[in-house]
């Protein structure tokens, strides 16, 4: 929670991806005009310079017993309301580093495709843009609920968000190390009307597979530096 | 650039596509200077492998040059000669860190697609279908290489494409199935299919020390290679019931392994394999497997089925309480390229073995289309082609 714990994370961070690197993907994500790779530039370039945000010193205050309710997303909404998603993978390289990166939140995009930007507005609280049907964006605020460096973040949308959801990240050494098993719940509520079918288009109609896909993207990054493609690549006449 | 497209069953053209360009970090890009035609290859010919799409180039057998690579790469250079593995990859995770390579996590960008089939998915391949990743593959004029700095190994000038071109594929699919036998001194192998895979498969038998191999299929040619390049004894299904005579020249007990290295294609005589033919025919089944029936039928008690010939889907009236009662292993998959590709080229390197001696046919990359039937209908003698994308090269 000291800014010391930042920089540390950043120079980890560099090194195990290379911040350069990143930008560089970035980039060429880009010159793809995908919004994500305008984040990631923005958020390689902006973490090069000035460092990762902070822990929220203020979950606590949020009124979540952080012992207790861990990554249960089911206390931020009040009960298991709307849509529950679970998923699971293992990623070889250590919970620190895993936990870092996730939490540099500017970062999501790289593999989280349905977002096109993250901005920390504080140690706390955090803006998100999404992409919606239509070429449209949908943008929420969240905050930060749960959060015990190195093995665990949870954050919630605040309240008047006219996104309901709440989440959590959970980073646990997986035996004989293998790394680290790396388990997302997330809950949402998808009511009735325009926003309630913005959430559920933006999960698809499997949201298991769409949070599947960010975590096998986010694995991909973290182990190889890259996330493997085809599109670009020559093809024959269809 | 040219390159060999799959249009659908039966229908490979050359076409002009756009020449690859670097789209990752660890890329590089390789201008093909010899590529093969592979006994896969004839699956997606003949359409047995699905999530393939008109406009797909094929070819995983291929080498060449290094024209560009990716900022990350560090270990290639523009100009390297490399053979490039036709599994693709990432090197840093589970399975590439235990050398299982062909199961890689990290490099099928469409693995939903095989997870939905198989559980899991192995690694991306090249041209080889859509749910194997739909990598543009490297019969071609030009090649992109993902994670280029794992799987390409780089060559000497001393050697020609002809004898390292192999390392792509059928000399590790060949040596990874005889070192799956387990082979220990005084054994008998038998092989089941002399195509380009199997006659790698028969010459790695013996280097690993089998006492004798006994090669079986119907086309006379190849079976003579096996005798003449290998010292295989043969056996020749047309002619000859190939459990009593495997049975007969094993003393009574049956071979010590047996080597499937016909796939999902076998075609035969016997009851099972005309009833195979209708049901893929008709749409209700998905492989023909009626080698590996006889294989699993024939080998001894405790012995080892080792199976690199491809299968897809679910397969019918497999024997399964003769391999249980018999108490088998079976060992198969994918290749582990990278596992074998430096200690083959040693051996290549040392003059023990030579593998351009499958080469039967070699073809400007033009002839592609036809070539794919030759080999298929195995006309003109037809073992194994290879073609020229440029033209003659000085390698
Ligand atoms: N595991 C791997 O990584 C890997 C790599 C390369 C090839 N393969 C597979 O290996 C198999 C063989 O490849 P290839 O290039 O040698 O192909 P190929 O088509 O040239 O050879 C197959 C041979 O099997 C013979 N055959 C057919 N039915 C038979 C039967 N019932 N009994 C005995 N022989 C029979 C054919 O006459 C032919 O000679 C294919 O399935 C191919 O996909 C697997
Ligand atoms: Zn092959
Ligand atoms: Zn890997």
């Amino acid at each position: 929670m000291t800014s010391d714990i930042n920089v540390a994370g950043v120079e980890r961070w560099a090194s195990a991806l290379g911040g350069a690197a990143l930008a560089a993907y970035g980039i060429r994500q880009l010159k793809d005009r995908s919004p994500s790779g305008a984040a990631l530039t923005a958020a390689g370039t902006a973490l090069i310079y000035r460092g990762a945000t902070g822990h929220c010193p203020m979950y606590s205050a949020a009124g979540i017993n952080t012992a207790d309710s861990r990554d249960d997303t089911r206390t931020a909404l009040s009960g298991a309301r709307g849509v529950n998603v679970q998923e699971t993978v293992t990623i070889s390289r250590p919970a620190d580093e895993l936990y870092r990166f996730w939490r540099s939140f500017e970062l999501l995009p790289s593999f989280m495709h349905h977002l096109v930007s993250v901005e920390q507005l504080d140690q706390c609280r955090s803006h998100w843009v999404a992409k919606a049907p239509a070429g449209r964006t949908i943008e929420w605020n969240a905050e930060i609920i749960n959060e015990i460096p190195g093995e665990l973040i949870g954050w919630r949308t605040l309240d008047g968000s006219e996104v309901v959801s709440a989440g959590s990240v959970r980073f646990k050494p997986a035996p004989g190390g293998r790394g680290t098993e790396v388990r997302v719940r997330l809950q949402y509520d998808p009511p009735g009307g325009k926003l309630g079918s913005t959430i559920a288009w933006m999960f698809g109609e499997e949201p298991s597979q769409t949070i599947r896909e960010d975590l096998r993207r986010f694995k991909r990054l973290m182990e190889t530096g890259e996330i493997p493609t085809t599109d670009g690549q020559p093809r024959g006449n269809r | 650039m040219k390159a060999v497209v799959w249009h659908g069953t039966n229908d490979v053209r050359v076409e002009r596509v756009p020449d690859p360009t670097i789209l990752n970090p660890r890329d590089a890009i390789i201008r093909v200077t010899t590529t093969a035609i592979c006994g896969s290859d004839l699956h997606l010919l003949d359409g047995f492998i699905p999530t393939m799409k008109a406009g797909d180039i094929l070819g995983h057998e291929f080498m060449g040059e290094v024209v560009d690579v990716g900022t990350e790469n560090t270990r290639l250079k523009v100009g390297d000669r490399v053979v490039v593995p036709f599994t693709i990859a990432c090197g840093r995770c589970f399975f590439c860190e235990r050398q299982l390579w062909s199961l890689c996590d990290n490099s099928n960008p469409n693995a939903w697609m095989a997870e939905k089939l198989y559980g899991f998915s192995g690694s991306g391949l090249f041209g080889y279908s859509h749910m194997m990743g739909g990598y543009a593959g490297g019969q071609a004029q030009f090649v992109r290489v993902p994670f280029a700095d794992v799987g390409p190994i780089k060559i000497s000038d001393g050697l020609t494409d002809e004898q390292v071109l192999f390392l792509s594929d059928i000399f590790p699919t060949g040596y990874m199935a005889a070192e799956n036998c387990n082979i220990n001194p005084g054994d008998t192998i038998a092989v089941w299919g002399c195509g380009p895979v199997g006659q790698m498969a028969i010459k790695s038998a013996f280097l690993l020390g089998a006492e004798r191999v006994i090669a079986i299929d119907d086309v006379p040619e190849r079976l003579k290679m096996a005798q003449e390049q290998s010292g295989a004894e043969t056996v020749n299904f047309d002619d000859e019931q190939v459990f009593d005579r495997l049975k007969d020249l094993t003393g009574g007990m049956g071979p010590d392994a047996c080597i499937d290295a016909v796939g999902l294609e076998a075609h035969g005589h016997t009851l099972d394999s005309y009833y195979d033919k209708v049901k893929t025919a008709t749409m209700m089944a998905t492989d023909r497997p009626n080698a590996l029936r006889q294989a699993i039928h024939a080998c001894r008690k405790g012995g080892v089925v080792s199976i690199p010939g491809v299968y897809g889907g679910f397969l019918d009236k497999m024997p399964f309480g003769a391999a249980f009662a018999k108490g088998l292993t079976f060992k198969m998959g994918q290749t582990h390229v990278m596992k074998y590709m430096q200690p083959l080229l040693d051996l290549v390197q040392e003059g023990a073995v030579d593998p351009s001696f499958v080469i039967t046919h070699r073809l400007p990359i033009d002839q592609a289309p036809e070539a794919y039937k030759t080999f298929r209908d195995k006309k003109n003698e037809c073992i194994k082609v290879i073609l020229k994308p440029h033209g003659e090269t000085v390698h």
